[in-house]
């Protein structure tokens, strides 16, 4: 398939030479502005699958390709974000969002001329997650639900073609992460970039991503993908019809298998 | 303004009140001689009537510590920022602080008069020797404890290690750097006396050197007090500058 923009083909990795095996062989091929969820048991290596493909990490054989190039080192367009903010405490949430333009290129060296463009940019993006009136708050000074909607603003700013998110929302009430599964889907439809998006939460892969993947225990490898092709924008009521159940139920008996194996 | 609170504020002057009257009281108690252990009364005394000694002696004591405290931040900050971004820096340059840090550096002293002659240089170098290795720790601890994640984050934005240490490392490294100063300030009189004591025609280590071989243990008690309260203020002074520029770092309790 030439239209694919993440490949992985034969992958495999360990952690270094002699260890077990992480991932077995996987084979992923995801389009460009597809949102793609990779669940599976706890430790089968769904966070390394990420860091493989945002090059943070080369596997031990296969290959992986990111936008037709093989990937090499870190990619210079991922946005990230995880289970932990990690805002840093000492930057206002604006200021926070901001730091990547200060490192991204071609941003990097126009931000201090810009710097008003730039600021109008990222208040605007704050609005959109309901962070307006925020920007000037540190980040101790919000909620877990508003920091993790900060770092999705800073995994965002630079205008990424890819999203990386690594159980972003586990750590959060079930209504505060409902309420951010609307929020990320909304960015994603106003601007689809390819995301993708490990969780252990059936629900929240069955909500948010057009491909559902599922992996065996460690060594990992993708035993199912499952299409979804529930309409969009998905809400609330969508959880309660019958495909959705019937979806997170298929998601769940592999899920079991996979256990039981 | 509470009650509360200002007790709180009154609380050390007290504490140092109460610990006087105790010496004072056990002094006179057991009628220990003035030669054994003065009475802060009269080492307070005998502060007063040497003051202009005193003076000299504790002005240059000062200068001579921040000094070799100064030399010490510089290569502390250098040589912390070496250790704390790099592994393999790390690896191979630990056994060596640690063992230099474990060698006394009262031993050094004559090796120091040996190179330089007697006086302010051995004094500043001592101090200097003393002090800088909580600053490189601290330094070191501030940076290479980086999360993980956080280091994704920035190298996926195609972040050099640079940036990663000017826009991250240094900031967070920030709050353990100033709490090393606090430290290493007073480990640095430390080293500057232990040197005047050893080696030096001035400075209050040679002051209660020269006290105490006339028997004048009134002088001796006042140049320990008078380096405890420079001591003191120092460490307040990095005290304040730590809370006014890493805020962020002490948010559990604002007013504390």
């Amino acid at each position: 398939m030439s239209n694919s923009f993440v490949e992985l083909s034969n992958v495999r990795l360990r952690y270094s030479e002699g260890d077990d095996l992480a991932l077995d062989t996987t084979d992923m091929k995801i389009r460009k502005g597809e949102f793609v969820a990779v669940v599976g048991p706890s430790g089968c290596g769904k966070s390394s699958l990420l860091k493989l493909v945002s090059g943070l990490m080369p596997p031990s054989d296969g290959t992986v390709i990111v936008d037709g190039h093989e990937v090499a080192g870190p990619l210079k367009i991922v946005g990230m974000a995880f289970q932990n903010p990690t805002l840093l405490p000492w930057r206002t949430t604006l200021d926070n969002v901001l730091l990547p333009l200060e490192i991204v290129k071609p941003h990097r060296n126009r931000l201090r001329q810009h710097k008003a463009e730039y600021v109008a940019r990222a208040k605007a993006l704050l609005a959109t997650v309901g962070l307006a009136g925020y920007e000037d708050k540190f980040p101790w000074e919000l909620s877990g639900g508003m920091q993790q909607r900060a770092s999705l603003c800073r995994a965002l700013i630079h205008e990424p073609d890819l999203l990386m998110l690594d159980e972003p929302f586990a750590a959060l009430d079930a209504f505060t992460r409902e309420e951010l599964w609307d929020i990320l889907q909304n960015l994603w439809m106003v601007r689809p970039f390819t995301v993708m998006l490990v969780t252990h939460d059936l629900r929240e892969a069955a909500y948010l991503a057009d491909t559902v993947y599922v992996m065996s225990k460690r060594p990992g490898r993708i035993l199912v993908a499952r299409d979804n092709t529930l309409p969009r924008p998905r809400d609330q009521e969508t959880t309660f019809t019958q495909p959705f159940i019937d979806l997170v139920h298929e998601l769940r008996s592999h899920i079991r298998d996979v256990r039981a194996a | 303004m509470t009650k509360r609170t200002n007790l709180s504020k009154a609380s050390p002057w007290i504490s140092a009140a109460v610990l006087f009257l105790l010496w004072e009281g056990i002094v006179r108690l057991f009628h220990i001689p003035v030669y054994v252990l003065p009475t802060p009364s009269a080492s307070l005394e005998a502060a007063w009537q040497y003051r202009d000694a005193i003076w000299m002696h504790a002005t240059h004591t000062l200068y001579t510590t921040l000094f070799g405290f100064a030399i010490a931040v510089a290569f502390g900050v250098v040589l912390g920022a070496l250790v704390g971004s790099s592994k393999a820096i790390y690896i191979a340059a630990n056994p060596l602080l640690v063992g230099f840090n474990s060698v006394p550096k009262v031993a050094l002293v004559p090796v120091f008069v040996m190179w330089f002659g007697i006086g302010t240089v051995p004094a500043i170098i001592t101090a200097f020797i003393i002090s800088f290795f909580p600053i490189v720790v601290n330094v070191a601890t501030g940076l290479a404890t980086l999360e993980p994640e956080l280091r994704d984050v920035l190298r996926s934005l195609g972040a050099t290690r640079t940036d990663i240490l000017f826009k991250v490392g240094f900031p967070r490294a920030l709050p353990y750097f100033f709490a090393s100063l606090k430290v290493a300030v007073t480990l640095a009189f430390v080293g500057s006396v232990i040197s005047e004591t050893v080696a030096s025609n001035v400075g209050v280590g040679y002051l209660m050197l020269a006290a105490s071989s006339k028997f004048n243990m009134p002088l001796v008690f006042a140049g320990l007090l008078v380096i405890a309260v420079m001591g003191i203020v120092m460490y307040e002074f990095f005290n304040i500058i730590e809370r006014r520029s890493t805020k962020w770092a002490n948010r559990a309790n604002p007013d504390g």
